[in-house]
């Protein structure tokens, strides 16, 4: 009968937030919550997901048995190899030893970004790769480039405070781990040089 | 005063020409940034004074924080935030009271002045009026997402750009416009205030969903069920006022009745002043402020969303 979510005593928006997780492993599942806000949170959730959602009530509890409507999510788009292309720069050096020859070789890597096809549709900025997209970074001009011919560019904005670089993001856009991780599970293909 | 409104702040008369307007108002964090949430509850505060056309003068800071397990700093920022909203506002802060609680809080009480004759009610509105409101809604569904790690770093700027802003100017335009009535929109929900602005009045109001604003990202988190419980009983409350046409997405009324925090200024004004109302707002910078209705005489005590 598929998985169980077990959302009460949860407080909004727990029970959603768990049901959303649970809709990544699954395609039928049952919520348990045990309150009228959480049963209609949560039954919004599923509609908007594209889940049937059928309400048993049961020793004061509602159990949502929440399955999905219609075909599978489209799986060619989903399947790996043909999702969006993902580029993880999670520092700012390629590779262990010298870190004056690894600052050089993400340099020369960045640049010739722009002459390779196909190119990355994302590109996701991680602890010291924040660097990279600060002003006075080697290669700002050649990510305000990227960003010009679509792709998107995500800066993890905890590691910009981290660095306390948050006020001189050069390009880019600030971004939170949700949305990261949203891309990283998203995407067809992830290159991290 | 009498107490037969349903004002949210009281007023005493101290002579002719002179009362004094009394609030208070405290909450938990709504943001993970102390320094912004100490602006917003300052501006959250000021707020009822400000829906009346009072003045606020002093405020008294009111602290729960849990001593003993959060790095003072925290408190610290809350209160150098707060103090930095009410140095903008013109309020000298007079003093406060603090107490050891497991669960961090943080508000004000706030003593305003006004003249007793220009008090600005919440009942008031005039068939024909129009309806401004000043600030956009759809920050109690946001602060929701913001629980539940699903906004983002533009939208938590957004919403926060709002809940800081005060309410101060807007209440000056438009003591200085002349208008009939105003409520500040605050957990009641934007629908909640209307309701009081009419209940067991001789006018109805209709309202145009198409134009009122609404923060960006709060419709799709509305749709994924990111709503506070708060909505729920604000729609339950007064679900028998209100009729919403055919065809409206149900998101809507999750909107509308969303309990706001530092919101707006719902206000009805004769027709002939809105233009000039409206100007002096986008002026003041209040750029999502609109029109979003009017004052019907044809259904008393009912709101009309259309």
């Amino acid at each position: 009968m598929g998985m169980i979510v077990d959302a009460r005593g949860l407080d909004c928006p727990q029970p959603v937030v768990l049901t959303n997780n649970a809709f990544d492993e699954s395609t039928q599942l049952t919520t348990i919550v045990d309150n009228e806000v959480a049963k209609e949170n949560v039954t919004r959730l599923a509609k908007s997901k594209g889940f049937a959602v059928e309400v048993e009530q049961k020793d004061g509890d509602f159990h949502l048995h929440l399955k999905r409507e219609g075909p599978e999510p489209d799986t060619t788009c989903n399947s790996p190899g043909s999702g969006p292309m993902v580029l993880l720069i999670a520092s700012d050096i390629v590779g262990r030893g010298s870190e004056e020859l690894g600052q050089q070789l993400m340099t020369a890597f960045v640049h010739v970004l722009h002459e390779i096809t196909p190119k990355p549709d994302t590109i996701i900025f991680m602890n010291s790769g924040v660097k990279l997209v600060v002003g006075g970074s080697k290669v700002i001009e050649d990510l305000k480039e990227l960003e010009k011919e679509g792709a998107t560019l995500l800066a993890c904005g905890a590691c910009l405070g981290y660095y306390d670089l948050k006020e001189k993001i050069g390009v880019g856009q600030i971004s939170n781990m949700y949305d990261i991780a949203s891309a990283l599970f998203g995407a067809g293909k992830i290159i991290s040089p | 005063m009498g107490l037969e409104g349903f004002e949210d702040a009281g007023i005493y008369k101290l002579t002719d020409d002179l009362a004094i307007v009394q609030t208070v108002d405290y909450f938990t964090p709504i943001v993970d940034d102390p320094y912004a949430f100490g602006q917003i509850a300052v501006a959250n505060a000021l707020s009822d004074v400000y829906a009346m056309g009072g003045k606020p003068v002093t405020a008294m800071n009111i602290v729960c924080f849990p001593i003993k397990t959060m790095d003072i700093s925290i408190l610290r920022d809350i209160l150098r935030g707060g103090l930095d909203k009410l140095m903008e506002a013109e309020v000298t802060l007079v003093g406060g009271h603090s107490v050891d609680d497991p669960e961090l809080k943080y508000g004000l009480s706030v003593t305003g002045v006004i003249h007793p004759e220009k008090v600005v009610l919440n009942s008031g509105a005039k068939p024909g009026d129009n309806l401004i409101l000043t600030k956009p809604l759809g920050t109690g569904i946001i602060n929701t997402a913001i629980k539940a790690n699903m906004a983002g770093e533009n939208t938590i700027v957004a919403v926060t750009q709002e809940m800081v802003r005060l309410n101060k100017t807007a209440s000056e335009l438009m003591q200085q416009t002349g208008v009939n009535a105003c409520t500040d929109v605050t957990g009641f929900g934007f629908l909640g205030h209307a309701c009081e602005m009419i209940q067991n009045g001789e006018v109805g109001l209709e309202i145009d969903h198409s134009t009122v604003p609404i923060l960006e990202k709060a419709p799709e988190f509305a749709q994924m069920g990111l709503i506070p419980a708060g909505t729920y009983r604000n729609r339950d409350f007064r679900t028998s006022m209100i009729e919403f046409a055919a065809g409206i997405p149900d998101w809507i009324s999750d909107v509308f009745f969303d309990p706001q925090t530092s919101g707006g200024l719902l206000i009805s004004v004769s027709p002939q002043k809105v233009e000039n109302l409206l100007d002096g707002l986008y002026g003041a910078g209040y750029t999502q402020a609109a029109v979003v209705g009017s004052v019907i005489p044809d259904v008393p005590g009912k709101i009309l969303v259309r």
